[in-house]
């Protein structure tokens, strides 16, 4: 892994730099420390932060470019005409990559020569026999154009991958020579650590930002790219989804209104087991649960939250889709096909997200000033008066906030669905029957054999950015109400 | 205790007596709040608790409604005779008892509701109004009564919380009158009111007179001296003093009392 | 407020002592317990599921953690090993070496049974061939008896275990019905029995078709290299940001659009982090796929906004008289937060960042995304370095894949699964607690 050997190198630079640049400081002090504008330390930190930052930067920005520039290279190289009917120029590129990694290992595993694997005269079934007989995965797909696009594919990156390391290199070496050479004793070593430090801290803190710019970069090229394949209108107003499974090419319907109502649907059934249980253990727990009682129940629920999701989707499979067979299956009532639906994955929601509730219900309920209760209390109230006219009314803002919150949860969830709700999109109103979800599409899209170019993957991200733009749009709205609500008796 | 002037004595006995406290003790889990306290409150009359910070005036008008039962750690012993009933009987019921006997609070607290639904709120709880009209009666008297109803009768439906503090404090009156309490307790009600809304809530206490039994607890011996017939003056948890207003503050029996009034200690 | 209120004092106020409640009271009183009830009922409910959960979880995966085995000391002379390996089908010497065995072990408990090689096949497997492969690898075995520990088919595990049972059993060419009357024999004689399951611990997944062979032990490695990721990464970068944002950020356009972010991508779907992963980390910087080093990427960006918003509360938490204090001696504003501030948020930091650890420990979704699904953790990495890179799952994934599975054996693998990620969590959550309470301050 050259890269991480690259790290190691600057890391061993700045080392090295720190323990020169301390000395050098001491010593144009004559050895005294209190010589010196500051401790000796930031001169050794000085010059390590010269020599790591700038190379780590433009390791980072390197590495980030380099793709870009052979992608668009490489993909000049191949004509329209290579480009076959019903596919696109990003399956081709696709193959391509394939092949140029089919070569490496080859390579690597000493089955061909590196000077094969760059002969540009090199034939394709030529190539492609040896790489066959390397026990390498090769498609049909590969055409002289491709193999041509794979060979300058590897050579660019190598070339790529030498000229980053040695630049990296070198400016580590420089960064830590130009802050040798500015060291002597008046050199005010601490303000320009802390500067560099504070530089290093903004960094820290933007990438929440640069997180949120690559969640909605990603989503929308992609999303861009299939509705170039893919009508938008028929993805967003199309009743019917069925997905080929052929691959490429074949004719598919990619409607989402079936996923947005079974996550509907799902969402509401569990927000019903979840919003009363959870409102009333919050409500019973704040007001009139004794000490004791409190100290072991609520941390006990709240254990609930922090189980993962996918104990949850196993319990939805296993546990509750056979017991609702056994109640509502062709045993008992006869309205269950299976034990996967709508009713199990959204009892197990509602499970999960009751502490969800509760807890944010809780702190919402306590945040009612004393003063309000009282005033109840002083006029004749009873408890439960006093929180069902007073204290709810009060809180009501905050505990929308919390069941929006918990709304946005539900649609986001993945691992119970996918376990819990069954397979097939339908638009259908039987809570018994199984749907599916965005959220359950998403990965189902994304880890099928699908190619990454094919409507049938990149659907995905148009189905991603459905649910980030809703879940988002559901969060904003409730830390608004929240925050109003805060607001109010602050 | 009450070695009231004789004739103090008389007018005393002019009136009703509404609440006869005797030997109450009052105890926050360890520490000993109120002290062998006995004090009788008349009827249509407004006694005064004062005292220094932490005398456990306030506590002991707590006691009166029961509102100590909120706090976990309290223990109220001795016996509270409401019109010759005792509260703490295991058969009284806090909520009718706290119908009867009325609160007003220090910090003024309307409820984050309309101004009609503050004051509906009591009589809607209690059933006290037949129907819409009733209550709309009921609203308008308390409000007129409360001495603020000139001022909100044309936004009853905003909210109480945007009031001025005087007046969320006579609308909070207000609301403790709707529910016809016969006893109306108020916790330093003028402590967080500017000079202006405090003469109105004292000019209002005073009209109150006339149909309720009131107590309050205050900070200001003038405002003590200027609403109330009876004052009863606490120190360090004991009853130390209680008699007529006017004797109370220019002629004391104990010298505690006479140091607190002329400001040694408090 | 007029004169007349002397005489309307009272039109509401009701006669009647306080020692009898009056109707309403009654009825206000009943409601208040209706309500106080339902209250109960709810927190009721919610321990109920609670418990409901584990007593599934531990009943159902219990039987992970063991498998039947068969038992057996055998002994094999170099005459008889020089036999086999002269004869055509060499393992099926040593089969019929091993059925002589046991028919005598049998006989010798008075349990007559006949049986052949294949019966014995459906059982054990494909016994001749483990026996040769011990003794060539063992020569010096030879001779001596040598305790076998051979692992039962899925099947007859199964049947031990209440899956499979006489009644719902078909005759296959896995398992038949007259091999159970064997299985029951082997079990009277004390030969097959149940043990702990140390593959179910060590292995790694098997095969769609042997549920027996599956263990946790290489998605536990998973987890562990993308746990080291998310701690390097996220524990420096979520501290910087936090104190960037408590202690130095002005109040400005680009402080606000931070924790705007911040808060936001707290509640961001965890498979909208797998999209980025898939996205950013493989199409588009090419990183390996199904490699725990992208897995701990696409968790570390998932997990910082919780190890942000932990780590600002507890900073927050010290008191200004702290830095005030430093500042006063001299020292600079980032000296007063390194040397002070930030040693006495640290408890509070750890905490954050363990429950934030264990939080993405139990991540599934992101991790299907990129490739980490339980059918490629076919064993160990090499070596520290290829643990990053060399594809793998993680725990969570690898119960996601044998859920998924048809075959029900590995269902029982997927509990057991369970129990062990909660051990983990469980441990994690234990000492975020005793950190808590060791070195909590109350200022």
């Amino acid at each position: 892994m050259p890269i991480f050997w690259l790290f190691l190198i600057v890391l061993a630079i700045a080392a090295v730099g720190f323990v020169i640049g301390r000395q050098r400081a001491l010593q144009s002090a004559g050895g005294d420390s209190r010589g010196l504008h500051s401790l000796p330390g930031y001169y050794g930190w000085n010059v390590a932060l010269k020599a790591m930052v700038p190379a780590f930067g433009l390791m980072v920005v390197w590495l980030l470019v380099q793709p870009i520039y052979v992608s668009s290279t490489v993909s000049g190289m191949i004509p329209e005409s290579a480009i076959a009917e019903g596919s696109s120029m990003g399956l081709v590129m696709a193959e391509v990559r394939r092949a140029a990694e089919g070569l490496d290992s080859a390579v690597a595993a000493g089955a061909i020569t590196e000077d094969f694997a760059r002969n540009a005269r090199a034939d394709v079934a030529d190539v492609t026999q040896r790489l066959k007989d390397a026990g390498q995965i090769v498609t049909s797909q590969i055409t002289q154009p491709v193999l041509r696009a794979a060979q300058e594919y590897r050579i660019l990156n190598n070339t790529g991958n030498l000229v980053m390391s040695g630049l990296v290199i070198a400016i580590a070496l420089a960064g830590a020579l130009y802050a040798l050479r500015e060291t002597n004793a008046v050199f005010r070593a601490r303000n320009v650590v802390e500067q560099g430090v504070r530089a290093l801290l903004i960094a820290a803190a933007s990438i929440a930002v640069l997180t949120t710019l690559g969640i909605v970069l990603s989503l929308v090229f992609n999303t861009i790219e299939f509705f170039r394949l893919y009508p938008a209108s028929e993805f967003f107003f199309g009743l019917n989804w069925a997905p080929s499974f052929s691959g490429r090419g074949g004719a598919s319907d990619l409607g989402i209104l079936p996923l947005l109502w079974g996550t509907l649907y799902i969402s509401i059934v569990a927000l019903l087991v979840a919003v009363p249980i959870g409102l009333f253990a919050a409500i019973y727990l704040s007001e009139y649960a004794s000490r004791r009682l409190r100290a072991v129940a609520k941390p006990a629920i709240e254990v609930l939250a922090g189980i993962p999701t996918i104990v949850y989707g196993l319990f939805a499979l296993l546990t509750v889709g056979p017991l609702l067979m056994e109640v509502f299956g062709k045993e008992g009532l006869g309205w269950m096909q299976s034990g996967t639906s709508v009713m199990t994955a959204g009892l197990v929601m509602g499970i999960m997200l009751i502490p969800f509730v509760s807890s944010l219900s809780d702190d919402i309920i306590n945040a009612v000033p004393q003063a309000m209760r009282d005033g109840s209390y002083g006029l004749g109230a009873t408890q439960s008066e006093t929180i069902r006219q007073v204290v709810l009314p009060a809180a009501l803002p905050g505990i929308v906030g919390a069941i929006l919150l918990a709304a946005s949860r539900a649609i986001g969830e993945t691992m119970i669905v996918v376990l819990g709700a069954g397979a097939a999109a339908r638009l259908d109103l039987n809570p018994f029957e199984a749907m599916t979800t965005v959220t359950a599409k998403i990965v189902s899209q994304l880890t099928g054999d699908a190619d990454f170019a094919s409507p049938e993957a990149l659907v995905a991200f148009a189905l991603g950015m459905t649910l980030f733009v809703i879940t988002l749009g559901l969060n904003i709205f409730a830390l608004y109400i929240v925050r109003k609500y805060r607001e109010q008796y602050e | 205790m009450y070695d009231a002037p004789h004739t103090a004595e008389m007018k005393v006995n002019q009136k009703e007596i509404k609440f006869d406290c005797r030997d109450c003790q009052v105890y926050y889990g360890d520490t000993h709040a109120i002290k062998d306290v006995s004090v009788q409150i008349e009827d249509k009359t407004v006694t005064a608790f004062i005292g220094p910070s932490g005398c456990g005036k306030s506590t002991f008008l707590r006691c009166l409604n029961r509102m100590n039962d909120t706090i976990d750690v309290a223990r109220v012993e001795g016996s509270f005779l409401l019109d010759g009933e005792n509260i703490y009987d295991k058969k009284v019921d806090p909520v009718q008892l706290r119908a009867k006997v009325g609160m007003v609070f220090q910090k003024p607290n309307p409820f984050p509701k309309s101004i009609y639904d503050n004051i509906a709120y009591g009589p809607r709880i209690h059933g006290l109004a037949k129907n819409k009209t009733d209550l709309d009666d009921i609203v308008e008297r308390s409000l007129r009564r409360g001495a603020i109803w000139d001022e909100v009768k044309d936004r009853l439906h905003a909210s109480g919380t945007g009031l001025s503090g005087g007046q969320q404090q006579r609308l909070c009156i207000a609301r403790a009158i709707a529910t016809e309490p016969e006893v109306l307790l108020m916790d330093e009600p003028c402590s967080a009111l500017d000079p202006i809304a405090t003469g109105q809530v004292e000019e209002l206490i005073d009209e109150l007179r006339e149909s309720y039994s009131v107590v309050i607890v205050t900070h200001s011996m003038q405002q003590a001296a200027r609403v109330s017939q009876k004052t009863a003056f606490f120190h360090l948890g004991n009853l130390v003093e209680y008699g007529e207003t006017g004797q109370i503050f220019t002629n004391p029996v104990d010298p505690r009392t006479e140091s607190y009034i002329t400001g040694r200690i408090g | 407020m007029t004169d007349a209120s002397i005489n309307n004092a009272a039109p509401g106020r009701r006669p009647g002592s306080l020692l009898s409640a009056d109707v309403r009271t009654a009825k206000r009183n009943a409601a208040e317990k209706r309500f106080r009830a339902y209250g109960l009922t709810a927190m009721l409910i919610g321990l109920f599921f609670l418990v409901v959960l584990f007593v599934t979880i531990v009943r159902s995966g219990a039987p992970a953690f063991t498998r039947t085995v068969v038992d057996v000391e055998f002994t094999l002379t170099q005459e008889q090993f020089d036999a086999a390996e002269s004869e055509l089908f060499k393992t099926k010497a040593y089969s019929n070496l091993f059925i002589s065995e046991l028919d005598a072990r049998l006989e010798q408990d008075g349990l007559d049974l006949d049986f052949d090689e294949a019966a014995i096949e459906r059982l054990l497997g494909k016994v001749g061939g483990t026996l040769r492969e011990h003794y060539r690898a063992n020569p010096g075995d030879l001779g001596q008896p040598v305790q076998f520990e051979l692992a039962a088919s899925s099947r007859v595990d199964g049947y031990f275990k209440g899956r499979v049972t006489r009644d719902t059993l078909q005759d296959s060419r896995f398992l038949q019905a007259s091999d159970l009357d064997l299985v029951d024999a082997l079990e009277e004689a004390g030969i097959m029995k149940q043990a702990f399951n140390w593959t179910f611990i060590t292995g790694a997944d098997s095969g769609v078709d042997n549920p027996g062979g599956a263990g946790i032990g290489a998605s536990v490695v998973g987890s562990f290299f993308m746990m080291l990721v998310v701690l390097f990464l996220s524990l420096p970068i979520g501290v910087a940001a936090s104190i960037y944002l408590e202690e130095f950020a002005p109040q400005n356009r680009f402080t606000d659009l931070i924790e705007v972010n911040i808060s936001n991508l707290a509640a961001v779907p965890s498979i909208v982090f797998g999209i980025l992963g898939l996205a950013v980390f493989i199409q588009f910087m090419h990183l390996p796929q199904s490699a725990p080093l992208v897995g701990g990427l696409v968790l570390t960006l998932m997990t910082l906004p919780t190890i942000i918003i932990s780590t600002r509360a507890s900073l927050k938490s010290v008191p200004p008289s702290i830095r005030d204090a430093a500042l006063g001696v001299g020292a600079s504003k980032m000296q007063a937060v390194f040397h002070h501030v930030l040693p006495l948020a640290m408890p509070g930091i750890l905490t954050g960042t363990i429950i934030g650890l264990a939080q993405a420990l139990g991540e599934t979704a992101p991790l299907l995304l990129i490739g980490m699904v339980g059918f490629v953790a076919r064993g160990y990495p090499d070596g520290f370095l290829a643990g990053f890179t060399e594809p793998n799952s993680a725990m969570p994934a690898q119960i996601y894949t044998w859920a998924a599975r048809a075959d029900v054996s590995f269902y029982e693998k997927a509990w057991g699964g369970i129990i062990i990620l909660l051990a983990f969590l469980l441990t994690m959550n234990i000492i975020a607690i005793i950190l808590r309470r060791r070195f909590e301050r109350r200022w």
